[in-house]
């Protein structure tokens, strides 16, 4: 290791140049290689040996169960919408293979684009890469319907970064999770690429194979959507909801484990509480925002079903909280703590609610399936008001006792 | 009344080299009084080099409370002046007699206006502390209670009941003096098992409280937070032990007594133990043939809240610790994945926390480089007040006058924000904003 060490020494550019990006992309690289021996100077002689660059790759290492069942299920989808390979023990390399193939690239733009912006205003800025963006450009891909096009998450991706992020100061500074942002954008700006029936399986075909004629495409929330506005028990809604009782396509059972449709990260329940396990235990994730958002979840599902006026309403909350972006957006995107609460109490507000209106945007408004990335967007707006009340209840309690003590 | 508080925030650091309970006697050579070690001091010298001084005569006081002066631990020849930067005074060196001679002083317990007349002549009174602003006190104020915090728990500090074992007399006397220094009452906070001696378990004349709990519970800002906070406008003193011990040998006997037993401890320590020398002493004569091999870091203090000194540097003023531990300056490979399994961390990201009962031999590496504030949630996990130290923080760095007055600047000190410091994963420099902040709102608010 002392040869590559001195090797980068000696490949140090000049930091004093007038765009020093050649500083900033070796400093990065660097640093990730070697944590530096820099040491401390005034204030605390020794330090925790945690650093920013360990806490976002210990968010990577949780996102990672996600990832590598989101290559799988891509695979799965994929060849189920051509009747070939249906049971899930079968081609499984092929599987693998063909969700690499899908997937990889998203996840190579992401970075890439990301991480290129990010350096340039370093350079501009004058400040080391900031590890951030690390957690933001896996989050990305894994969020995104798979048949999304390259350039979309590109231009996604620069959205995010430029307009999310370093418009507010960078890392630390930003209202909005960066990647939710970039989903949100692309949910807007081009809608028929984000929702309908025709992104979330890849339905690429070779020679002589062929779609299934019973494939849809649609997700389990873009069909739950077609049941709203009928009465509850209306029979045109049977062929629907049978696809969510025991051995439905949408069963409990599959939507735990991932076997469905959706956003390549987000599907499995399992791979997501995995991840949230390594999160929870390493203590980088918030356990106050994953637990009330889950009770948050669970209220707005339990009401539902008390006061169901159709059949999404009286879906069970467990399996409601299984579909979608929820597990997702729970464990790795309202927990991120930047965009998040801040204060403890503010914590628990801000989960609850977040959990609470992703349900009810998603029943009450079929047109956002994705009720959970607007939930948790709006709660990202509004946790630094929740916070500011937190924190004033404070700032009052110690008012008052100065008054009592001076009366 | 006295309080019972259980401290639940906060965590102790398990470091190696805790100093043995025998104590050695030292001689050193030369001593030095640090006017740097009184925050907020501009002193002027009332002595010159060549100057003979007695232990208690006064060197300099200070411009802008010209009734406090600072006294010569011992009896000899001023030698040396030190200046740094700007001419700022940095040391006055003094060269020891073989035999300590004593100023004469005749202490006054009359009126509470002589005791403070007292303390200042005979530069006792730096011993007294103020909350708010961590600075000395004003003779001119009247504290609202005056709180002695008889346990330290610190890293590797000394242990206050061994320092000042047999002192009870002197103990109790300085307590009475101080006494007389407020119209509340005089606090004496023990640790529920840590105090074990005498001589604060039956300490009369004040209130004993007493506290649970890992580090920071024995500084005294969380102390006086948890028994009576510090609100707008009030002020509440605070003296170490030592302090108290020594301002009562000198109200008994009209001797400035600086003698102090002062523990060497850490990982770079042969044999950790505590020695008995005088405030100011020169450390080289402590450390000799003491140290292990290596690129050693000498502190003044604890690790968490000391100074940095040379190996032939001086004891700060307010110490009763020397602690010596190794320099991190390797760069570690891919140290943000290696398991790491000796390394200490709060957070669950390294084994450290499946191990609680290791001892650690902690380095000077900041392992990691200052980043933007990320976390959350972190400071609070170790800060035992009931104030949310990252918004405090916050309105520090943006200098917002009205907001730190809400969020309780007035409570704390840049030794309550050491463990938030440790433990930033951002790096950031606590204890330095805390102090220019307390600066600017002395300034401003006064």
């Amino acid at each position: 290791m002392k040869a590559l060490e001195q090797l980068m020494e000696k490949m140090k550019p000049n930091k004093d140049a007038k765009f020093p990006l050649a500083y900033w992309v070796w400093d990065g690289t660097y640093t990730f290689l070697f944590t530096p021996g820099h040491v401390t100077k005034k204030g605390v002689h020794v330090r925790d040996a945690v650093d920013l660059k360990r806490t976002m790759f210990t968010v990577i290492i949780a996102l990672l169960p996600a990832l590598l069942f989101g290559i799988w299920n891509t695979g799965h989808q994929h060849y189920l919408a051509l009747g070939e390979f249906t049971a899930l023990n079968e081609g499984f390399m092929d599987k693998v293979i063909f969700g690499l193939i899908k997937v990889l690239p998203l996840v190579v733009v992401s970075y890439g684009v990301g991480l290129g912006i990010e350096f340039i205003f370093c350079s501009i800025n004058k400040h080391p890469i900031q590890e951030g963006f690390l957690v933001s450009g896996m989050l990305i891909p894994l969020c995104m319907p798979v048949e999304v096009p390259l350039w979309m998450v590109a231009v996604a991706t620069a959205f995010a970064v430029v307009i999310g992020k370093e418009v507010f100061g960078g890392t630390g500074m930003n209202i909005l999770n960066p990647a939710l942002t970039a989903r949100a954008f692309l949910f807007f700006a081009y809608p028929t690429k984000m929702s309908g029936n025709a992104v979330w399986v890849s339905t690429d075909v070779d020679q002589g194979q062929q779609v299934v004629d019973s494939f849809s495409g649609a997700t389990a929330l873009g069909n739950l959507a077609e049941t709203v506005g009928k009465p509850v028990g209306d029979a045109a809604n049977d062929s629907i909801l049978a696809m969510f009782s025991t051995d439905g396509m949408y069963s409990l059972y599959n939507s735990f484990m991932g076997f469905i449709p959706g956003s390549v990260g987000e599907t499995s329940a399992v791979a997501i509480l995995i991840g949230a396990a390594i999160l929870l235990i390493t203590g980088i994730g918030s356990w106050r925002i994953m637990l009330s958002m889950l009770l948050g979840g669970l209220a707005m599902g339990y009401i539902f079903n008390a006061f169901a006026v159709n059949d999404f309403m009286t879906l069970d909350p467990i399996h409601q909280i299984m579909l979608g972006g929820f597990m997702f957006g729970m464990v790795f995107m309202a927990t991120d703590p930047v965009s998040a609460a801040q204060t403890n109490k503010g914590k628990w507000i801000y989960g609850f609610l977040a959990g609470f209106l992703a349900i009810m945007i998603r029943v009450f408004n079929p047109a956002y399936p994705e009720g959970v990335m607007m939930a948790i967007l709006f709660m990202n707006v509004m946790a630094p008001t929740i916070d500011h009340f937190v924190v004033q209840s404070n700032i009052n309690k110690r008012m008052k006792r100065a008054k009592v003590a001076t009366a | 009344m006295s309080k019972t508080v259980k401290i639940r925030k906060g965590a102790d650091l398990n470091l190696v080299g805790t100093a043995d309970k025998v104590s050695a006697s030292v001689s050193s050579k030369t001593f030095v009084v640090k006017p740097t070690d009184f925050h907020n001091v501009t002193p002027k010298l009332l002595v010159k080099v060549g100057h003979e001084v007695k232990a208690g005569t006064p060197l300099f006081f200070d411009k802008y409370s010209d009734r406090v002066k600072f006294s010569s631990p011992v009896s000899g020849e001023v030698i040396e002046i030190n200046r740094g930067e700007k001419r700022k005074l940095l040391e006055i060196k003094i060269l020891a007699d073989q035999e300590i001679k004593y100023a004469e002083a005749t202490p006054k317990t009359g009126s509470r206006e002589e005791v403070v007349q007292t303390l200042c002549d005979n530069g006792l009174w730096p011993f007294i502390k103020q909350r708010p602003y961590d600075v000395i006190a004003r003779p001119e104020d009247t504290p609202k209670a005056i709180h002695v915090s008889a346990f330290d728990t610190n890293p590797l500090a000394a242990d206050k009941d061994f320092v000042l074992h047999g002192r009870e007399a002197d103990f109790q006397n300085g307590l009475d003096v101080l006494a007389k220094l407020t119209d509340g009452k005089v606090h004496l906070n023990v640790h529920a098992s840590k105090t074990t001696s005498d001589v604060f378990l039956k300490a009369k004349n004040v209130e004993i409280n007493t506290f649970y709990g890992p580090h920071p519970s024995g500084n005294v800002g969380v102390q006086v937070h948890h028994v009576d906070p510090v609100n707008k406008g009030e002020k509440v003193w605070v003296v170490s032990p030592e302090g108290v011990a020594q301002i009562g040998k000198f109200f008994a006997t009209g001797q400035y007594d600086a003698s102090r037993v002062v523990a060497l401890a850490g990982s770079m320590v042969e044999k950790p133990k505590y020695f008995k020398t005088l405030q100011g002493a020169e450390v080289g004569s402590i450390l000799e043939g003491n140290l292990k091999a290596g690129d050693t870091r000498v502190v003044s203090g604890s690790v968490l809240t000391g100074e940095q000194i040379q190996a032939d540097g001086y004891l700060g003023f307010y110490d009763s610790t020397i602690t010596v531990i190794p320099e991190g300056k390797d760069p570690q490979f891919l140290g943000w994945i290696a398991p790491n399994f000796n390394k200490f961390s709060f957070s669950r990201t390294f084994f450290s926390w499946l191990m609680p009962g290791k001892q650690y031999n902690l380095n000077t590496n900041t392992n990691g480089e200052p980043r933007a504030l990320v976390v959350t949630g972190q400071y609070e996990h170790v800060f035992p007040m009931e104030i949310y130290p990252q918004y405090l923080i916050k309105a520090m760095i943006t200098e917002d006058i009205e907001k730190m007055e809400g969020l309780g600047v007035f409570e704390v000190a840049p030794e309550d924000f050491a463990l938030a410091e440790f433990s930033c994963t951002s790096k950031m420099p606590l204890q330095d904003i805390v102090r220019e902040s307390l600066d600017l709102m002395q300034k401003e608010v006064g």
